[in-house]
C-alpha cells in the first residue's frame, strides 16, 4: 500500500470551449480544401508531394467491369486515403472499448483513473463507418477498392472470370459482405454505448450492480471481437489483394490498431495531464499503460516478422507478390513507407521506451506515441495503398489533406465525449486501488 | 560462525511497521531487513533501497547470447556446411532471426537468475539466518544489526518498543 499521499480531487470536468470546436472545424476543412488542392496540382502535373504520383492522371477512367487491367486514376488515389484513414481511425476508436472490455474482465483496477479517456474513443466509430458504408456501396468507388467486386469475375464463361476469386465467392460476395460490415459497426457500437451509459449511472449512484452488468456486456464485446477483429481484417485490408492471403493477417491487423489505440490513449492522457486535468491520474498509471505501448510494438513486430519470414521461407510465388509489390512493385513508390514504418513502429519505439525512468518522463513518452501513431498510419498505408492507388499512390498534399480532416474529427468527438461526464470515474469500484497505484 | 548481534522487533501490522521504519531510520539508526509475510508496497522505497540495477547483467548476457546465436548459424550454415534452401542465399539473414531472438532470451533469463542467487548470495548448501520464524506466518520481523550502529542496545531496544514493537529479542548468529 502507498501510504500517506493526498490524492487530489476527483470532481474534474473537461471544458470543450467554443473556441477548440471552431478550430477543430476549420482545420477539418482545411484537410478537405489540402485535398482538393492536391488533386488540382497533380492534374496539373505541378506535383509538390514527397514520392508524389505527378504523371498519368489522364488515366481513361475504365469504370466498372473494364479490361483485364484496371488502370489507376487519381480519383483511386484520392479513395484509397479515405478507406485506408477510416480504418485506421476505425481501429483507434474500437480499441477504446477493447481496453475497457480486456479491463473488466480481468477485473483490473489500475487503469480505472483515467477509464474516461478510452471510453471517448469508440463515439468516433460512426465516422468512418459511415465513410466506408458509402464507398462500398457505390459501385465506382468499391470496384476502385476491391478487385473482387468487378463484373463477371465470379462467373464462368465472362471475360472477366477468375477461377481462383471464384473460389472465394462464398466469402466475398456483395450481400455478406455488406451484412458483416454492418455488424461489425453496429455491434462494436451498440457494445460501447451499453458500458458507457452503465459507466455513466455508476457516477451518479453507488451502486455495485452497473459494474457487474458493464462486466457482462465487456464479455458480449470480447467474444465478438475475438471473431470480428480478424474477418474486419480479411474484409477490410486482406480482401484489397484479392489472391493473397496470410494466415498470420488477423493478429497482425489488430496489433496493429491496439497499439496505435494505446499511443492515442498515452497522448490523450498526457495532453489532458497538461492542460491541468486528470491530476489523481498516478505515474504509475501511467507507467504501467506505457508497459503495454512498448509491449505491444514489440508484439506488432514479432507478428510483422513471423508473417514476413513464413512467406520469405517458403518463397511460394502466390504468397512472395505481396512483399514483392512492396519492395520493388509501381517504381519502387511503396519501398519507402515499408521500411519507415519498421523503423517507427519498432526501432524507435523499443529504444526510447526501454528504460524505466523514460516511461514515467513525459517528452520520452510523447515522443514514443508521435512514432507509433505516424508509424502505425505508415503501416495501414502500406497495407492498402499498393492494391488501391497503385501506380498512382504516392506521400504529397492529398494524404495530409485526409488525415487532418480525419484526426480534427476524431479529436472533436473525442471531446465531445470528455466533456460529457465527470473526467473520473469517482464511483467506479475500483477507483481507489488505481489512485493508491504503486509500482 | 561470528558473533553477530542482532535485535529483532516483532511488529503485528504493515502500517506500523511502516511508520516504525521512517521513524527508525530517521534516528539514525540502520536496519539491516525487514521480513514481511507479504510484500508491502512502498516498504523498498521507506528502507531507502536502491533500485536494483539488474538491466546491466541482463544487457551484457543477452548481448552474448546474440553474438554467440550469430556466430553458430553462420558458421554452421555459412561455412561449415552450406546448404542449398530454396535457392536462397547460404546465409540470409532473416532466416537467423528466430535462433538469434531465443538464444538471447535464453541467455538473458539464465544469467539474470544466476547474477541474482549469486549477488543474493542464495544456493543449495546455504544456509539462510532466519530471525523469527513467525515472519513466514503473520508477524513483521525488522533485524538491526548491533555491530553497524553506534546507538546502544538498550536505547535500540527501548525505541523499538516506543514505535511499537509488541516484542523486542535479540538473536546472536
Amino acid at each position: 500500500m502507498a501510504h500517506k499521499h493526498e490524492t487530489p480531487s476527483l470532481d474534474e470536468s473537461f471544458d470543450f470551449s467554443p473556441e477548440l470546436r471552431k478550430k477543430l472545424i476549420i482545420s477539418a476543412i482545411i484537410g478537405i480544401a489540402m485535398v482538393a488542392l492536391g488533386a488540382f496540382l497533380i492534374k496539373n502535373h505541378w506535383s509538390i508531394g514527397v514520392w508524389d504520383a505527378g504523371h498519368g492522371a489522364e488515366h481513361a477512367a475504365e469504370g466498372h467491369g473494364g479490361g483485364e487491367h484496371h488502370g489507376a486514376t487519381l480519383f483511386s488515389r484520392i479513395v484509397a486515403n479515405l478507406w485506408m484513414n477510416s480504418v485506421y481511425f476505425l481501429g483507434i476508436s474500437v480499441v477504446g472499448v477493447f481496453f475497457l472490455s480486456y479491463n473488466y474482465v480481468a477485473k483490473a483496477g489500475w487503469y480505472a483513473s483515467f477509464k474516461r479517456v478510452p471510453e471517448a474513443f469508440p463515439s468516433f466509430i460512426i465516422v468512418p463507418a459511415l465513410v466506408m458504408l458509402a464507398l462500398f456501396l457505390y459501385p465506382d468507388t468499391r470496384n476502385i477498392i476491391f478487385h473482387w467486386t468487378h463484373h463477371g469475375i465470379m462467373e464462368v464463361g465472362s471475360e472477366n472470370y477468375d477461377k481462383i476469386i471464384a473460389g472465394k465467392s462464398w466469402y466475398l460476395n456483395f450481400p455478406f459482405f455488406l451484412v458483416r460490415m454492418v455488424a461489425y459497426f453496429g455491434v462494436w457500437y451498440y457494445l460501447w454505448t451499453q458500458i458507457r451509459k452503465y459507466s455513466l449511472l455508476e457516477d451518479e449512484t453507488n451502486d455495485l450492480a452497473y459494474y457487474y452488468k458493464s462486466r457482462n456486456y465487456a464479455k458480449m464485446f470480447l467474444i465478438f471481437f475475438a471473431v470480428t477483429s480478424s474477418t474486419a481484417a480479411w474484409d477490410f485490408s486482406m480482401s484489397i489483394d484479392t489472391h493473397w492471403f496470410s494466415t498470420m493477417f488477423g493478429w497482425y491487423h489488430l496489433a496493429s490498431w491496439h497499439v496505435a489505440g494505446l499511443a492515442a490513449m498515452m497522448l490523450t492522457i498526457l495532453l489532458l495531464k497538461d492542460k491541468g486535468y486528470l491530476k489523481a491520474v498516478t505515474f504509475s498509471s501511467i507507467h504501467d499503460l506505457g508497459k503495454l505501448m512498448f509491449g505491444f510494438s514489440v508484439f506488432w513486430t514479432y507478428v510483422w516478422f513471423s508473417q514476413f519470414l513464413l512467406i520469405f521461407y517458403a518463397n511460394l510465388p502466390e504468397e512472395t507478390i505481396y512483399f514483392r509489390e512492396r519492395f520493388s512493385g509501381h517504381g519502387g513508390r511503396y519501398f519507402a513507407p515499408f521500411i519507415i514504418n519498421l523503423i517507427l513502429n519498432f526501432v524507435f519505439p523499443f529504444l526510447i521506451l526501454m528504460a524505466r525512468e523514460s516511461k514515467r518522463n513525459m517528452t520520452f513518452l510523447k515522443l514514443a506515441c508521435g512514432s507509433i501513431l505516424v508509424g502505425h498510419w505508415f503501416d495501414f498505408y502500406q497495407i492498402q495503398m499498393p492494391g488501391i492507388a497503385k501506380d498512382q499512390g504516392g506521400i504529397g498534399i492529398i494524404e495530409w489533406g485526409t488525415t487532418l480532416t480525419f484526426a480534427s474529427l476524431f479529436i472533436y468527438f473525442v471531446a465531445n465525449q470528455l466533456s460529457k461526464a465527470n473526467l473520473i470515474p469517482k464511483n467506479h469500484p475500483f477507483i481507489e486501488e488505481s489512485l493508491h497505484h504503486d509500482i | 560462525m561470528t558473533d553477530k548481534k542482532y535485535i529483532v522487533g516483532i511488529f503485528n501490522d504493515e502500517d506500523v511497521v511502516m511508520d516504525a521504519v521512517q521513524k527508525i531510520r530517521s534516528k539514525g539508526i540502520k536496519i539491516h531487513e525487514v521480513f514481511c509475510p507479504y510484500p508491502v508496497h512502498g516498504l523498498d522505497h521507506a528502507l531507502g533501497y536502491e533500485r536494483p540495477r539488474m538491466g546491466v547483467p541482463a544487457f551484457l548476457f543477452g548481448i552474448t547470447g546474440t553474438c554467440l546465436a550469430f556466430l553458430l548459424t553462420f558458421w554452421t550454415l555459412g561455412i561449415d556446411w552450406p546448404m542449398n534452401i530454396g535457392g536462397k542465399n547460404f546465409f540470409p539473414f532473416p532466416t537467423n532471426i528466430p535462433i538469434v531472438f531465443e538464444l538471447t532470451v535464453l541467455l538473458a533469463a539464465f544469467g539474470m537468475s544466476f547474477t541474482f542467487f549469486f549477488m543474493e548470495g542464495l544456493g543449495p548448501s546455504v544456509k539462510p539466518i532466519i530471525f523469527d520464524i513467525r515472519s513466514t506466518d503473520d508477524k513483521f520481523a525488522m533485524a538491526i544489526d548491533l555491530n553497524k550502529n553506534t546507538v546502544s542496545d538498550s536505547e535500540i531496544k527501548a525505541f523499538l518498543s516506543e514505535v511499537g514493537a509488541k516484542e523486542v529479542n535479540v538473536k546472536e548468529v
